[in-house]
Protein backbone atom coordinates (compact mmCIF):
# COMPACT_ATOMS: atom_id res chain seq x y z
CA UNK A 1 0.00 0.00 0.00
CA UNK A 2 2.82 2.74 0.50
CA UNK A 3 4.71 1.81 -2.44
CA UNK A 4 1.13 1.92 -4.34
CA UNK A 5 1.22 5.82 -2.60
CA UNK A 6 4.84 6.49 -3.59
CA UNK A 7 4.11 5.50 -7.11
CA UNK A 8 1.13 7.32 -7.41
CA UNK A 9 3.34 10.39 -5.73
CA UNK A 10 5.57 10.31 -8.01
CA UNK A 11 3.24 10.47 -10.96
CA UNK A 12 1.01 12.93 -9.72
CA UNK A 13 4.42 15.08 -9.34
CA UNK A 14 5.71 14.48 -13.02
CA UNK A 15 1.77 15.26 -13.71
CA UNK A 16 2.11 18.96 -12.45
CA UNK A 17 5.83 19.53 -13.15
CA UNK A 18 4.54 19.73 -17.11
CA UNK A 19 2.20 22.39 -18.17
CA UNK A 20 0.13 19.73 -19.48
CA UNK A 21 -1.90 18.90 -16.25
CA UNK A 22 -2.42 22.98 -15.22
CA UNK A 23 -3.76 23.76 -19.12
CA UNK A 24 -5.95 20.07 -19.25
CA UNK A 25 -6.99 21.38 -15.45
CA UNK A 26 -7.73 25.12 -16.70
CA UNK A 27 -9.11 24.56 -20.18
CA UNK A 28 -11.61 21.71 -18.92
CA UNK A 29 -12.80 24.47 -16.20
CA UNK A 30 -13.38 26.87 -19.27
CA UNK A 31 -14.95 24.93 -21.30
CA UNK A 32 -17.68 23.39 -18.92
CA UNK A 33 -17.80 26.72 -17.00
CA UNK A 34 -19.34 27.74 -20.21
CA UNK A 35 -21.69 25.07 -20.86
CA UNK A 36 -22.99 25.16 -17.51
CA UNK A 37 -23.70 29.00 -17.53
CA UNK A 38 -25.31 28.24 -21.12
CA UNK A 39 -27.32 25.00 -19.37
CA UNK A 40 -28.40 27.84 -16.81
CA UNK A 41 -29.48 30.43 -19.48
CA UNK A 42 -31.18 27.86 -21.82
CA UNK A 43 -33.36 26.47 -18.34
CA UNK A 44 -34.63 29.91 -18.21
CA UNK A 45 -35.65 30.35 -21.22
CA UNK A 46 -37.74 27.38 -21.55
CA UNK A 47 -39.17 27.41 -18.56
CA UNK A 48 -40.15 31.13 -18.74
CA UNK A 49 -42.68 30.06 -22.03
CA UNK A 50 -45.72 28.77 -21.19
CA UNK A 51 -45.40 25.28 -20.07
CA UNK A 52 -47.90 23.07 -19.32
CA UNK A 53 -47.15 21.90 -15.38
CA UNK A 54 -46.67 18.29 -16.59
CA UNK A 55 -44.01 18.93 -18.70
CA UNK A 56 -41.99 21.13 -16.37
CA UNK A 57 -38.57 19.68 -15.01
CA UNK A 58 -36.42 20.17 -12.13
CA UNK A 59 -33.32 22.66 -12.62
CA UNK A 60 -30.74 19.42 -11.71
CA UNK A 61 -32.60 17.08 -14.20
CA UNK A 62 -32.36 20.01 -17.25
CA UNK A 63 -29.29 21.13 -16.77
CA UNK A 64 -26.96 18.66 -14.60
CA UNK A 65 -26.82 15.07 -17.03
CA UNK A 66 -25.78 18.09 -19.98
CA UNK A 67 -23.12 19.13 -18.29
CA UNK A 68 -21.73 15.87 -16.77
CA UNK A 69 -22.51 14.50 -20.25
CA UNK A 70 -20.06 17.00 -21.79
CA UNK A 71 -17.66 16.31 -19.24
CA UNK A 72 -17.35 12.77 -20.68
CA UNK A 73 -16.96 13.48 -24.22
CA UNK A 74 -13.83 15.82 -22.73
CA UNK A 75 -12.55 13.69 -20.85
CA UNK A 76 -12.73 10.97 -23.67
CA UNK A 77 -10.11 13.52 -25.77
CA UNK A 78 -8.21 14.45 -22.19
CA UNK A 79 -7.45 11.06 -20.95
CA UNK A 80 -5.82 9.59 -23.59
CA UNK A 81 -3.66 12.51 -23.75
CA UNK A 82 -2.92 11.99 -20.06
CA UNK A 83 -2.29 8.26 -20.38
CA UNK A 84 -0.36 8.01 -23.02
CA UNK A 85 3.01 9.05 -20.84
CA UNK A 86 2.49 6.63 -17.92
CA UNK A 87 4.42 3.51 -19.34
CA UNK A 88 5.08 4.39 -23.04
CA UNK A 89 7.70 7.07 -22.33
CA UNK A 90 8.41 5.21 -19.51
CA UNK A 91 9.86 2.33 -21.71
CA UNK A 92 11.08 5.03 -24.21
CA UNK A 93 13.82 6.98 -21.62
CA UNK A 94 14.48 3.54 -19.82
CA UNK A 95 13.11 4.55 -16.43
CA UNK A 96 11.23 1.39 -16.49
CA UNK A 97 14.23 -0.53 -15.00
CA UNK A 98 14.14 1.74 -11.91
CA UNK A 99 10.67 0.33 -11.18
CA UNK A 100 11.08 -2.72 -12.08
CA UNK A 101 15.12 -3.27 -10.05
CA UNK A 102 12.73 -1.50 -6.93
CA UNK A 103 11.47 -4.42 -4.37
CA UNK A 104 8.01 -3.21 -5.82
CA UNK A 105 5.64 -6.05 -7.57
CA UNK A 106 3.68 -4.93 -10.97
CA UNK A 107 1.03 -4.38 -9.78
CA UNK A 108 1.68 -2.35 -7.06
CA UNK A 109 3.57 -0.13 -10.02
CA UNK A 110 0.65 -0.31 -11.86
CA UNK A 111 -2.03 0.47 -9.14
CA UNK A 112 -0.04 2.99 -8.36
CA UNK A 113 -0.23 4.90 -11.94
CA UNK A 114 -3.55 4.14 -11.78
CA UNK A 115 -3.93 5.70 -8.07
CA UNK A 116 -1.80 8.79 -9.41
CA UNK A 117 -3.43 9.62 -12.45
CA UNK A 118 -7.48 9.28 -10.53
CA UNK A 119 -6.53 11.87 -8.03
CA UNK A 120 -5.87 13.96 -10.69
CA UNK A 121 -9.03 13.04 -12.45
CA UNK A 122 -10.84 13.55 -9.13
CA UNK A 123 -9.60 16.89 -8.65
CA UNK A 124 -11.92 17.66 -12.28
CA UNK A 125 -14.68 16.02 -11.38
CA UNK A 126 -14.09 17.70 -7.68
CA UNK A 127 -14.27 20.71 -9.25
CA UNK A 128 -16.83 19.88 -11.62
CA UNK A 129 -19.24 19.13 -9.29
CA UNK A 130 -18.59 22.30 -6.87
CA UNK A 131 -19.59 24.24 -9.99
CA UNK A 132 -22.87 21.96 -9.91
CA UNK A 133 -23.30 22.40 -6.19
CA UNK A 134 -22.77 25.90 -6.11
CA UNK A 135 -26.45 26.16 -7.67
CA UNK A 136 -27.27 25.04 -4.44
CA UNK A 137 -27.36 28.54 -3.19
CA UNK A 138 -30.03 30.03 -5.95
CA UNK A 139 -32.13 26.68 -5.88
CA UNK A 140 -33.37 23.68 -4.31
CA UNK A 141 -30.66 21.06 -5.98
CA UNK A 142 -31.63 17.59 -6.29
CA UNK A 143 -28.05 16.84 -4.54
CA UNK A 144 -28.40 12.97 -4.67
CA UNK A 145 -29.01 13.26 -8.41
CA UNK A 146 -25.86 15.46 -9.09
CA UNK A 147 -24.02 13.23 -7.01
CA UNK A 148 -24.85 9.99 -9.11
CA UNK A 149 -23.63 11.85 -12.07
CA UNK A 150 -20.67 12.86 -10.55
CA UNK A 151 -19.51 8.87 -9.78
CA UNK A 152 -20.66 8.15 -13.18
CA UNK A 153 -18.47 10.64 -14.41
CA UNK A 154 -15.34 9.56 -12.32
CA UNK A 155 -16.29 6.01 -13.31
CA UNK A 156 -16.57 6.55 -16.83
CA UNK A 157 -13.29 8.39 -16.42
CA UNK A 158 -11.66 5.83 -14.64
CA UNK A 159 -12.46 3.47 -17.06
CA UNK A 160 -10.52 5.49 -19.70
CA UNK A 161 -7.59 5.08 -17.91
CA UNK A 162 -7.43 1.91 -16.99
CA UNK A 163 -7.69 1.17 -20.90
CA UNK A 164 -5.46 4.05 -21.82
CA UNK A 165 -2.54 2.87 -19.41
CA UNK A 166 -2.95 -0.69 -21.25
CA UNK A 167 -2.47 0.89 -24.31
CA UNK A 168 0.60 3.01 -22.82
CA UNK A 169 2.17 -0.05 -22.03
CA UNK A 170 1.71 -1.55 -25.66
CA UNK A 171 3.58 0.71 -27.37
CA UNK A 172 7.25 2.75 -26.90
CA UNK A 173 5.31 6.04 -28.71
CA UNK A 174 3.39 7.76 -26.13
CA UNK A 175 1.52 9.27 -29.59
CA UNK A 176 0.21 5.76 -30.61
CA UNK A 177 -0.79 5.13 -27.40
CA UNK A 178 -3.14 8.03 -27.53
CA UNK A 179 -4.29 7.96 -30.33
CA UNK A 180 -4.68 3.73 -30.02
CA UNK A 181 -7.01 4.66 -26.33
CA UNK A 182 -8.64 7.55 -27.78
CA UNK A 183 -10.25 5.37 -30.84
CA UNK A 184 -10.75 1.78 -28.68
CA UNK A 185 -12.33 4.56 -26.52
CA UNK A 186 -14.65 6.07 -28.72
CA UNK A 187 -15.35 2.31 -30.39
CA UNK A 188 -16.48 1.70 -27.10
CA UNK A 189 -18.74 4.73 -26.56
CA UNK A 190 -20.65 4.14 -29.58
CA UNK A 191 -20.83 1.00 -29.94
CA UNK A 192 -24.61 0.55 -29.20
CA UNK A 193 -25.75 2.73 -32.01
CA UNK A 194 -24.31 -0.25 -34.63
CA UNK A 195 -26.18 -2.93 -32.98
CA UNK A 196 -29.56 -3.10 -35.13
CA UNK A 197 -31.29 -5.13 -32.57
CA UNK A 198 -31.99 -3.45 -28.86
CA UNK A 199 -31.05 -6.46 -27.39
CA UNK A 200 -27.86 -7.46 -28.72
CA UNK A 201 -25.27 -7.81 -26.30
CA UNK A 202 -23.27 -4.98 -28.10
CA UNK A 203 -25.01 -3.15 -26.28
CA UNK A 204 -23.96 -4.55 -23.01
CA UNK A 205 -20.21 -3.50 -23.80
CA UNK A 206 -21.17 -0.01 -24.70
CA UNK A 207 -19.85 2.48 -21.52
CA UNK A 208 -22.49 5.29 -22.76
CA UNK A 209 -25.52 2.54 -21.66
CA UNK A 210 -23.85 2.04 -18.46
CA UNK A 211 -23.08 5.76 -17.96
CA UNK A 212 -26.71 6.84 -18.77
CA UNK A 213 -28.61 5.02 -15.72
CA UNK A 214 -26.31 7.00 -13.13
CA UNK A 215 -26.89 10.21 -15.30
CA UNK A 216 -30.44 10.13 -15.21
CA UNK A 217 -30.01 9.37 -10.79
CA UNK A 218 -30.23 5.68 -11.25
CA UNK A 219 -27.86 3.75 -9.39
CA UNK A 220 -27.69 -0.08 -10.17
CA UNK A 221 -25.62 -1.97 -9.24
CA UNK A 222 -24.93 -4.25 -12.57
CA UNK A 223 -23.58 -0.86 -13.89
CA UNK A 224 -21.32 0.13 -11.43
CA UNK A 225 -20.11 -4.12 -11.68
CA UNK A 226 -19.77 -3.33 -15.05
CA UNK A 227 -16.92 -0.32 -14.24
CA UNK A 228 -15.14 -1.91 -11.69
CA UNK A 229 -14.84 -4.96 -14.20
CA UNK A 230 -13.76 -3.29 -16.82
CA UNK A 231 -11.09 -1.59 -14.67
CA UNK A 232 -9.92 -4.22 -13.85
CA UNK A 233 -9.85 -5.85 -16.46
CA UNK A 234 -7.14 -3.30 -18.68
CA UNK A 235 -5.00 -3.22 -15.05
CA UNK A 236 -4.66 -6.93 -15.05
CA UNK A 237 -3.82 -7.17 -19.02
CA UNK A 238 -1.53 -3.84 -17.94
CA UNK A 239 0.70 -5.95 -15.65
CA UNK A 240 0.28 -9.14 -17.28
CA UNK A 241 1.92 -7.07 -20.42
CA UNK A 242 4.35 -5.55 -17.98
CA UNK A 243 5.31 -9.27 -16.89
CA UNK A 244 5.74 -10.78 -21.19
CA UNK A 245 8.75 -7.37 -20.41
CA UNK A 246 10.55 -9.18 -17.41
CA UNK A 247 10.28 -12.97 -19.10
CA UNK A 248 10.59 -12.51 -22.86
CA UNK A 249 13.06 -9.30 -22.63
CA UNK B 1 34.27 -15.38 7.82
CA UNK B 2 33.13 -15.37 3.81
CA UNK B 3 29.02 -14.66 3.62
CA UNK B 4 28.12 -15.59 0.24
CA UNK B 5 25.81 -12.89 -1.04
CA UNK B 6 25.54 -13.57 -4.53
CA UNK B 7 25.27 -17.05 -5.77
CA UNK B 8 24.72 -17.68 -9.45
CA UNK B 9 24.04 -21.25 -11.17
CA UNK B 10 23.94 -22.05 -14.47
CA UNK B 11 22.34 -19.21 -16.01
CA UNK B 12 21.11 -19.17 -19.01
CA UNK B 13 19.15 -16.72 -21.35
CA UNK B 14 17.72 -18.00 -24.83
CA UNK B 15 16.24 -15.45 -27.14
CA UNK B 16 14.53 -17.53 -30.37
CA UNK B 17 17.14 -19.87 -30.90
CA UNK B 18 19.95 -17.73 -29.66
CA UNK B 19 21.69 -18.40 -26.38
CA UNK B 20 22.81 -15.14 -25.23
CA UNK B 21 24.14 -16.32 -22.16
CA UNK B 22 24.97 -19.45 -21.74
CA UNK B 23 25.78 -21.43 -17.71
CA UNK B 24 27.04 -18.95 -16.28
CA UNK B 25 27.90 -19.98 -12.56
CA UNK B 26 30.08 -17.82 -9.72
CA UNK B 27 29.79 -17.26 -6.07
CA UNK B 28 30.10 -13.24 -4.95
CA UNK B 29 31.24 -13.17 -1.00
CA UNK B 30 30.35 -10.02 1.28
CA UNK B 31 32.91 -7.53 0.52
CA UNK B 32 34.31 -8.33 -2.94
CA UNK B 33 33.98 -6.25 -6.05
CA UNK B 34 33.82 -8.44 -9.27
CA UNK B 35 34.41 -7.24 -12.93
CA UNK B 36 32.90 -8.28 -15.57
CA UNK B 37 34.25 -8.12 -18.54
CA UNK B 38 33.87 -8.63 -22.20
CA UNK B 39 33.61 -7.29 -25.68
CA UNK B 40 30.11 -5.79 -26.93
CA UNK B 41 27.22 -7.97 -27.23
CA UNK B 42 29.13 -10.71 -24.87
CA UNK B 43 26.35 -10.87 -22.74
CA UNK B 44 27.50 -8.77 -19.61
CA UNK B 45 23.87 -6.31 -19.66
CA UNK B 46 21.98 -9.36 -19.89
CA UNK B 47 23.36 -10.79 -17.11
CA UNK B 48 22.96 -8.09 -15.22
CA UNK B 49 19.52 -7.95 -15.91
CA UNK B 50 19.10 -11.22 -14.82
CA UNK B 51 20.66 -10.95 -11.55
CA UNK B 52 18.43 -7.69 -10.94
CA UNK B 53 15.62 -9.71 -11.48
CA UNK B 54 14.29 -6.87 -14.87
CA UNK B 55 14.87 -10.54 -17.15
CA UNK B 56 13.58 -13.99 -16.58
CA UNK B 57 16.69 -16.27 -16.92
CA UNK B 58 15.43 -19.21 -19.35
CA UNK B 59 17.41 -21.71 -16.81
CA UNK B 60 19.43 -21.70 -13.86
CA UNK B 61 19.39 -19.68 -10.68
CA UNK B 62 20.69 -16.35 -8.86
CA UNK B 63 20.24 -16.19 -5.08
CA UNK B 64 20.87 -12.69 -3.38
CA UNK B 65 21.90 -13.63 0.28
CA UNK B 66 20.09 -17.24 -0.17
CA UNK B 67 16.99 -15.78 -1.35
CA UNK B 68 15.81 -16.50 -5.32
CA UNK B 69 15.33 -13.77 -6.67
CA UNK B 70 12.59 -15.73 -9.38
CA UNK B 71 10.58 -17.08 -6.38
CA UNK B 72 11.02 -14.52 -3.88
CA UNK B 73 11.63 -11.22 -6.39
CA UNK B 74 10.57 -8.24 -3.66
CA UNK B 75 12.97 -9.82 -0.95
CA UNK B 76 15.67 -9.96 -3.17
CA UNK B 77 15.29 -6.50 -4.98
CA UNK B 78 15.46 -4.97 -1.58
CA UNK B 79 19.05 -6.21 -0.97
CA UNK B 80 20.27 -5.17 -4.64
CA UNK B 81 21.11 -1.76 -5.92
CA UNK B 82 21.25 -1.58 -9.96
CA UNK B 83 22.96 1.18 -11.75
CA UNK B 84 21.56 0.16 -15.58
CA UNK B 85 23.51 0.75 -19.19
CA UNK B 86 21.45 4.04 -19.65
CA UNK B 87 20.91 5.66 -15.98
CA UNK B 88 17.42 5.88 -15.53
CA UNK B 89 16.21 9.40 -14.13
CA UNK B 90 12.82 11.17 -14.36
CA UNK B 91 13.97 14.08 -16.16
CA UNK B 92 11.67 16.51 -14.51
CA UNK B 93 12.47 15.71 -11.24
CA UNK B 94 15.11 17.20 -9.15
CA UNK B 95 18.27 15.59 -8.18
CA UNK B 96 16.57 15.60 -4.22
CA UNK B 97 13.20 14.90 -5.54
CA UNK B 98 14.86 11.51 -7.52
CA UNK B 99 17.17 10.03 -5.03
CA UNK B 100 14.24 11.06 -1.90
CA UNK B 101 11.78 8.80 -4.70
CA UNK B 102 15.03 5.89 -5.09
CA UNK B 103 14.86 5.72 -1.14
CA UNK B 104 11.07 5.34 -0.40
CA UNK B 105 11.24 2.81 -3.17
CA UNK B 106 13.01 0.41 -2.33
CA UNK B 107 11.62 0.78 1.79
CA UNK B 108 14.06 3.45 3.55
CA UNK B 109 11.41 4.72 6.79
CA UNK B 110 10.11 7.69 6.07
CA UNK B 111 12.27 9.48 8.86
CA UNK B 112 15.53 8.32 7.11
CA UNK B 113 15.26 9.31 3.78
CA UNK B 114 16.64 13.02 4.50
CA UNK B 115 19.63 11.72 5.66
CA UNK B 116 19.89 8.70 3.06
CA UNK B 117 19.78 11.65 0.34
CA UNK B 118 22.50 13.86 1.92
CA UNK B 119 24.75 10.61 2.68
CA UNK B 120 24.73 9.20 -1.03
CA UNK B 121 25.07 12.92 -2.51
CA UNK B 122 28.05 13.47 -0.70
CA UNK B 123 29.25 9.99 -1.46
CA UNK B 124 29.09 10.84 -5.14
CA UNK B 125 29.36 14.18 -4.89
CA UNK B 126 26.52 15.49 -5.51
CA UNK B 127 26.05 17.65 -2.78
CA UNK B 128 25.81 21.21 -4.77
CA UNK B 129 23.58 19.69 -7.32
CA UNK B 130 20.32 19.12 -5.29
CA UNK B 131 18.26 21.58 -6.75
CA UNK B 132 19.00 20.65 -9.97
CA UNK B 133 16.67 18.73 -12.51
CA UNK B 134 17.98 15.76 -14.00
CA UNK B 135 17.00 16.84 -17.33
CA UNK B 136 19.94 19.70 -17.35
CA UNK B 137 22.99 17.65 -15.90
CA UNK B 138 26.16 16.91 -17.72
CA UNK B 139 26.36 13.17 -18.87
CA UNK B 140 28.67 12.55 -15.96
CA UNK B 141 26.62 14.24 -13.47
CA UNK B 142 23.54 11.43 -14.61
CA UNK B 143 25.71 8.82 -14.60
CA UNK B 144 26.49 9.84 -10.84
CA UNK B 145 22.61 10.24 -9.97
CA UNK B 146 22.35 6.88 -11.21
CA UNK B 147 25.23 5.47 -9.18
CA UNK B 148 23.90 7.82 -6.35
CA UNK B 149 20.18 5.99 -6.63
CA UNK B 150 21.60 2.38 -6.73
CA UNK B 151 23.72 2.94 -3.13
CA UNK B 152 20.78 4.96 -1.21
CA UNK B 153 19.41 2.31 0.37
CA UNK B 154 22.51 0.53 1.64
CA UNK B 155 22.24 -2.80 -0.41
CA UNK B 156 24.07 -5.66 -0.11
CA UNK B 157 24.95 -6.01 -3.65
CA UNK B 158 25.46 -2.86 -5.86
CA UNK B 159 24.97 -3.92 -9.77
CA UNK B 160 26.84 -1.31 -11.76
CA UNK B 161 26.93 -2.04 -15.55
CA UNK B 162 29.64 0.50 -16.94
CA UNK B 163 29.96 3.12 -14.27
CA UNK B 164 32.25 5.43 -15.85
CA UNK B 165 30.66 5.75 -19.05
CA UNK B 166 30.47 9.28 -20.29
CA UNK B 167 32.71 10.47 -17.12
CA UNK B 168 35.96 12.67 -17.50
CA UNK B 169 39.15 11.37 -15.84
CA UNK B 170 38.94 13.25 -12.67
CA UNK B 171 35.18 11.74 -12.33
CA UNK B 172 36.34 8.44 -13.16
CA UNK B 173 39.34 8.23 -10.73
CA UNK B 174 36.46 9.48 -7.80
CA UNK B 175 34.32 6.97 -8.72
CA UNK B 176 36.51 4.23 -8.91
CA UNK B 177 38.07 5.29 -5.45
CA UNK B 178 33.73 5.33 -4.57
CA UNK B 179 33.89 1.70 -5.71
CA UNK B 180 36.99 0.50 -3.92
CA UNK B 181 35.39 2.14 -1.01
CA UNK B 182 31.35 0.53 -1.55
CA UNK B 183 33.46 -3.03 -1.72
CA UNK B 184 34.43 -2.40 1.58
CA UNK B 185 30.87 -3.10 3.06
CA UNK B 186 28.97 -4.29 0.30
CA UNK B 187 29.43 -6.39 -2.65
CA UNK B 188 30.02 -5.43 -6.01
CA UNK B 189 29.33 -6.07 -9.45
CA UNK B 190 30.63 -4.04 -12.16
CA UNK B 191 30.42 -4.63 -16.33
CA UNK B 192 33.13 -3.06 -18.12
CA UNK B 193 35.23 -3.49 -21.04
CA UNK B 194 37.84 -0.75 -19.89
CA UNK B 195 40.75 -3.45 -19.02
CA UNK B 196 42.65 -1.40 -16.70
CA UNK B 197 39.39 -0.15 -14.75
CA UNK B 198 39.10 -3.91 -13.39
CA UNK B 199 42.57 -4.13 -12.38
CA UNK B 200 42.04 -1.04 -10.76
CA UNK B 201 39.35 -1.82 -8.52
CA UNK B 202 38.39 -5.48 -8.63
CA UNK B 203 39.13 -8.55 -6.29
CA UNK B 204 37.46 -11.18 -9.02
CA UNK B 205 37.56 -10.84 -12.75
CA UNK B 206 35.26 -12.38 -14.30
CA UNK B 207 36.19 -12.04 -18.58
CA UNK B 208 32.61 -13.32 -20.44
CA UNK B 209 32.21 -14.27 -23.89
CA UNK B 210 29.92 -15.23 -26.49
CA UNK B 211 27.47 -16.28 -23.27
CA UNK B 212 29.97 -18.19 -21.70
CA UNK B 213 32.64 -17.38 -18.96
CA UNK B 214 35.60 -17.79 -20.69
CA UNK B 215 37.73 -16.63 -17.21
CA UNK B 216 37.10 -16.58 -13.41
CA UNK B 217 38.82 -15.96 -11.26
CA UNK B 218 41.40 -13.24 -9.04
CA UNK B 219 43.01 -10.27 -10.40
CA UNK B 220 46.46 -11.98 -9.18
CA UNK B 221 45.57 -14.52 -11.62
CA UNK B 222 45.06 -12.74 -14.66
CA UNK B 223 47.90 -10.55 -14.05
CA UNK B 224 50.11 -13.65 -12.89
CA UNK B 225 49.34 -14.39 -16.77
CA UNK B 226 50.82 -11.41 -17.80
CA UNK B 227 53.66 -11.77 -16.49
CA UNK B 228 56.19 -12.26 -18.94
CA UNK B 229 59.28 -14.40 -19.98
CA UNK B 230 60.85 -11.95 -22.03
CA UNK B 231 63.03 -8.68 -21.49
CA UNK B 232 63.00 -6.40 -24.06
CA UNK B 233 66.23 -4.79 -24.30
CA UNK B 234 67.59 -1.58 -26.68
CA UNK B 235 71.80 -1.07 -27.15
CA UNK B 236 73.40 1.27 -29.10
CA UNK B 237 76.03 -0.86 -29.46
CA UNK B 238 75.13 -4.53 -29.52
CA UNK B 239 77.87 -7.37 -28.75
CA UNK B 240 77.47 -10.13 -30.36
CA UNK B 241 74.04 -12.15 -30.02
CA UNK B 242 76.44 -15.16 -28.38
CA UNK B 243 77.42 -12.53 -25.43
CA UNK B 244 73.74 -12.03 -24.78
CA UNK B 245 72.82 -15.76 -24.92
CA UNK B 246 75.16 -16.79 -22.98
CA UNK B 247 74.50 -14.63 -19.97
CA UNK B 248 72.92 -16.53 -17.03
CA UNK B 249 69.08 -17.00 -17.24
CA UNK B 250 68.81 -16.27 -20.73
CA UNK B 251 67.39 -19.02 -23.08
CA UNK B 252 67.20 -17.56 -26.19
CA UNK B 253 67.91 -14.32 -27.95
CA UNK B 254 65.79 -12.63 -30.95
CA UNK B 255 66.00 -9.09 -32.49
CA UNK B 256 62.78 -6.94 -32.62
CA UNK B 257 63.64 -3.82 -34.93
CA UNK B 258 66.08 -1.46 -33.26
CA UNK B 259 65.81 -3.88 -29.45
CA UNK B 260 66.85 -7.29 -28.81
CA UNK B 261 64.32 -9.66 -27.38
CA UNK B 262 65.66 -12.20 -24.73
CA UNK B 263 63.87 -15.04 -23.84
CA UNK B 264 64.12 -16.15 -20.39
CA UNK B 265 63.90 -19.70 -18.66
CA UNK B 266 61.74 -18.48 -15.79
CA UNK B 267 59.26 -15.39 -15.51
CA UNK B 268 59.96 -14.63 -12.06
CA UNK B 269 64.17 -14.62 -13.29
CA UNK B 270 63.32 -11.01 -14.99
CA UNK B 271 64.73 -8.86 -12.19
CA UNK B 272 68.00 -10.97 -12.07
CA UNK B 273 68.74 -11.18 -15.80
CA UNK B 274 68.15 -7.26 -16.29
CA UNK B 275 70.31 -6.50 -13.24
CA UNK B 276 73.00 -8.96 -14.98
CA UNK B 277 73.01 -7.05 -18.00
CA UNK B 278 72.81 -3.14 -17.14
CA UNK B 279 76.29 -4.69 -15.42
CA UNK B 280 77.71 -6.39 -18.64
CA UNK B 281 76.14 -3.77 -20.52
CA UNK B 282 78.11 -1.00 -18.37
CA UNK B 283 81.46 -3.28 -18.24
CA UNK B 284 81.24 -3.75 -22.27
CA UNK B 285 79.98 -0.23 -23.37
CA UNK B 286 76.67 -1.64 -25.29
CA UNK B 287 75.45 1.73 -24.60
CA UNK B 288 72.08 0.61 -23.11
CA UNK B 289 69.38 2.69 -23.21
CA UNK B 290 66.08 0.72 -22.44
CA UNK B 291 65.47 -2.40 -20.97
CA UNK B 292 61.76 -3.68 -19.51
CA UNK B 293 59.51 -6.92 -19.41
CA UNK B 294 57.91 -7.49 -22.70
CA UNK B 295 54.79 -8.03 -20.78
CA UNK B 296 52.00 -8.43 -23.16
CA UNK B 297 49.12 -6.01 -22.37
CA UNK B 298 45.93 -6.48 -20.28
CA UNK B 299 44.22 -6.42 -24.23
CA UNK B 300 46.49 -9.00 -25.48
CA UNK B 301 45.30 -11.68 -22.33
CA UNK B 302 41.54 -10.54 -23.08
CA UNK B 303 42.11 -11.03 -26.90
CA UNK B 304 44.10 -14.73 -26.33
CA UNK B 305 41.48 -15.72 -24.10
CA UNK B 306 38.26 -14.46 -26.22
CA UNK B 307 40.17 -15.95 -29.33
CA UNK B 308 40.89 -19.46 -26.95
CA UNK B 309 37.59 -19.83 -27.26
CA UNK B 310 36.75 -19.26 -30.68
CA UNK B 311 38.95 -22.15 -31.95
CA UNK B 312 37.03 -24.83 -29.72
Amino acid sequence: MKMILTVAGKELRSLFASPMAWVILAMLQLLLGLFFANGVDRYFEAMQGAMPPEQRMGFTAFVVPQVFGVAVLVLLTAVPLLTMRLIAEERKSQTLVFLFSAPVSLFEIVLGKFVGLMAFISVVVVLLLAMALSMNAATDLDVAHVLTNALGLWLMAASFSALGIFMSSLTQQPIIAAIISFIALLGLIIIDSFAADPESPLNYLSLMRHFEPLSSGMLNTSDIAYFVLFIATFLVLTVRRLDADRLRG
Amino acid sequence: MDTVTVEVRDLTRVYGSNAVVRDVSFNLNKGEVLGFLGPNGAGKSTTMKMLTGNLAPTAGSVKICGIDIVDNPKEAKALIGYLPETPPLYKELTVDEMLALAARMHGVARGNVKRAVAHAKERTGLTEMGKRLCENLSTGYQQRVGIAQAIIHNPMVVVLDEPTRGLDPIQIRDIRALIKELGGEHSVILSTHILPEVEMVCDHVQIIHQGQLVFSGEIDELRHSRKSDTLLVGLRRPPAGEVLAALSGVVAVETAGDLVRLKLAEADAAGAVAESIVQAAVAGDWALYHVAPDAPSLEDVFLQLTQLEEAV
